[in-house]
């Protein structure tokens, strides 16, 4: 349920369904998000849905904070929608030419380098919201055993394909980018593809994902 | 005859195809992008007669050096912009913002610089031969979407324009981009989190614009802003005008380019009426911010509109 909610600027309105961070809450932000969509009101620019929050921003030459506000109050009679969530497979490739921090973390939680893909690839993870850049995908919870926290200096350029682990989350940039996860691994798969214009996001909000090794050379072979 | 276009000669230093922007797909990582500054945006499109959903070209700072081949077109150029038409017959006019003027085949243009601001807008009668994607003929350089494969414009490249040839009209407006003391701001969601030092400095202090600004967002100097409960939070939504505050205390503002979630605190979020103002606030300018409450934001919504509304209907 939310628990509070307010402005954000003159055009958006923020939600914030509490402050744990779990699948259950980011049920509830996932299933506001599709119902408001559904509803498809006039002057709603975008509808932004995280962990814990759900951002509805708005044209306000249309409509007003007050006006869309009632619109997801009046939302909590509505039912649950049908989850229909899939699951993924996304192999990824471990060569220490994809794993950039492996050292590092091996390092710092004191395990090793086997130990931790065992712990990563052993888990069933699930998706909390898609953002930052175009696909990113925002997956958890790792295992407790292999949980750091950002590189204290962010790369400037971080590998298209590259899967990071941070706090209790893992990602795939979907594109080159700066970030400042723990990168232990890369995928040839296309997490996002802007060919596919109906359906661009592999993974969405609410889906599942299981991560699987493969090798080198089936990593150079994978897009053939 | 075949198709007409634009051959680049220089394409400046971050010219793309901008509109309206791109809606309803935050959830999958997409910003809104389009133009930075809209009223310039539709006095441009209104000046040579298109509707709204007919990009423009947007430049930063030093626009292109364009030719234009096998066609005549009715063109204008809004912003605060210093440019030049080179005449095929080697004549040299100096081009006037906020009128249209007419460029006839193996005329050039070029869009020199913009003054004491960043942002300047190319406009053609009928508009370019471009596709839409997601609805939007805006580029995003960084997702790589929209016209041109989402890239800014490069060197020898062709702009091909949408063939309606028409009788030239002259079209004029006289029009100063208006100038304002204050950014005003409505309190952010995680006001409460900074000390009330840092607020005081916020609504006392200048900043200053830093070199580290583009479309994605701005970077501003001044007085370091402290956090008294917690640098990080939970990564969340951004909207264009957002201030988040990292850790180093530097304030950075949310612009039409922006990654869709962030994790640093909101200390504010700049209001509607003032993004157009915001966005042409060049690197070196001094910023200064005022609190505004949001039925007050809400009002100067409203007046922003009237005003372009007003400027809009003095073009016939």
């Amino acid at each position: 349920m939310i628990k509070n909610i307010t402005n954000l600027g003159d055009a958006a309105v923020y939600c914030d369904f509490g402050n744990k961070i779990d699948q259950e809450t980011n049920l509830n932000v996932i299933k506001y998000f599709k119902n408001l969509r559904q509803l498809k009101v006039i002057g709603i620019t975008n509808i932004t849905p995280s962990y814990n929050k759900l951002i509805v921003s708005f044209d306000p030459s249309v409509t007003n904070y007050e006006k869309i506000k009632n619109k997801i109050l009046d939302l909590k009679s509505k039912k649950n929608h049908n989850q229909n969530n899939k699951l993924i497979k996304i192999p990824i490739c471990i060569d220490e030419e994809f794993s950039l921090d492996i050292k590092r973390l091996s390092e710092k939680l004191k395990i090793e380098n086997e130990q931790i893909y065992n712990f990563f690839l052993s888990k069933e993870y699930y998706c909390y919201m898609t953002g930052f850049i175009a696909g990113m995908p925002f997956l958890g919870d790792t295992n407790e055993k292999i949980r750091l926290n950002r590189l204290e200096t962010p790369r400037v350029k971080v590998p298209m394909g590259s899967i990071g682990i941070t706090e209790q989350f893992c990602n795939i940039y979907t594109y080159e980018s700066p970030g400042g996860w723990n990168i232990i691994g890369n995928t040839p798969i296309k997490v996002f593809n802007k060919l596919n214009q109906e359906n661009p996001t592999l993974i969405n909000p609410g889906d599942r994902v299981k991560f699987y090794k493969i090798n080198k050379q089936e990593y150079q072979n994978f897009n053939e | 005859m075949s198709k007409g276009y634009f051959k680049i000669l220089r394409p400046g230093i971050n010219s793309t195809f901008q509109d309206l922007g791109r809606f309803n797909l935050h959830h999958i990582g997409i910003p809104l992008s389009g133009v930075m500054d809209k009223r310039n945006y539709l006095i441009g499109n209104k000046l040579v007669e298109n509707s709204n959903y007919i990009s423009a070209v947007e430049f930063a700072y030093q626009g292109p050096l364009l030719k234009l081949q096998s066609t005549n077109v009715t063109a204008a150029i809004t912003g605060n912009v210093n440019f030049k038409i080179l005449r095929a017959n080697s004549n040299i006019e100096n081009g006037q913002c906020y009128e249209t003027f007419e460029l006839k085949a193996g005329d050039q243009i070029d869009i020199i610089s913009t003054n004491k601001s960043v942002y300047g807008y190319f406009f053609i009668k009928g508009g370019f031969e471009i596709d839409s994607f997601w609805k939007s003929y805006s580029i995003n350089t960084k997702a790589k979407i929209g016209p041109n494969d989402g890239n800014k414009f490069i060197l020898n490249q062709k702009l091909f324009i949408k063939n309606k040839e028409s009788k030239f009209q002259k079209k004029r407006i006289e029009h100063l981009n208006s100038k304002i003391e204050f950014i005003r701001v409505l309190k952010g969601t995680n006001f409460n989190y900074f000390s009330e030092e840092a607020i005081d400095s916020f609504f006392k202090k200048e900043f200053i614009v830093s070199k580290l600004t583009d479309r994605m967002g701005m970077r501003i100097e001044g007085p370091k802003l402290e956090n008294m409960v917690e640098t990080n939070i939970k990564s969340e939504g951004l909207i264009k005008g957002v201030i988040q505050v990292p850790g180093d205390g530097n304030p950075i503002i949310m612009l039409s380019d922006y990654g869709t979630i962030g994790g640093y605190p909101k200390i504010g979020v700049v209001i509607s009426a003032d993004h157009d103002r915001l966005t042409q606030l060049s690197p070196g300018s001094k910023i200064k911010f005022k609190l505004v409450e949001l039925s007050e934001a809400e009002n100067l919504y409203k007046l922003y509109e009237i005003e372009t509304k007003n400027i809009l209907n003095q073009i016939r």
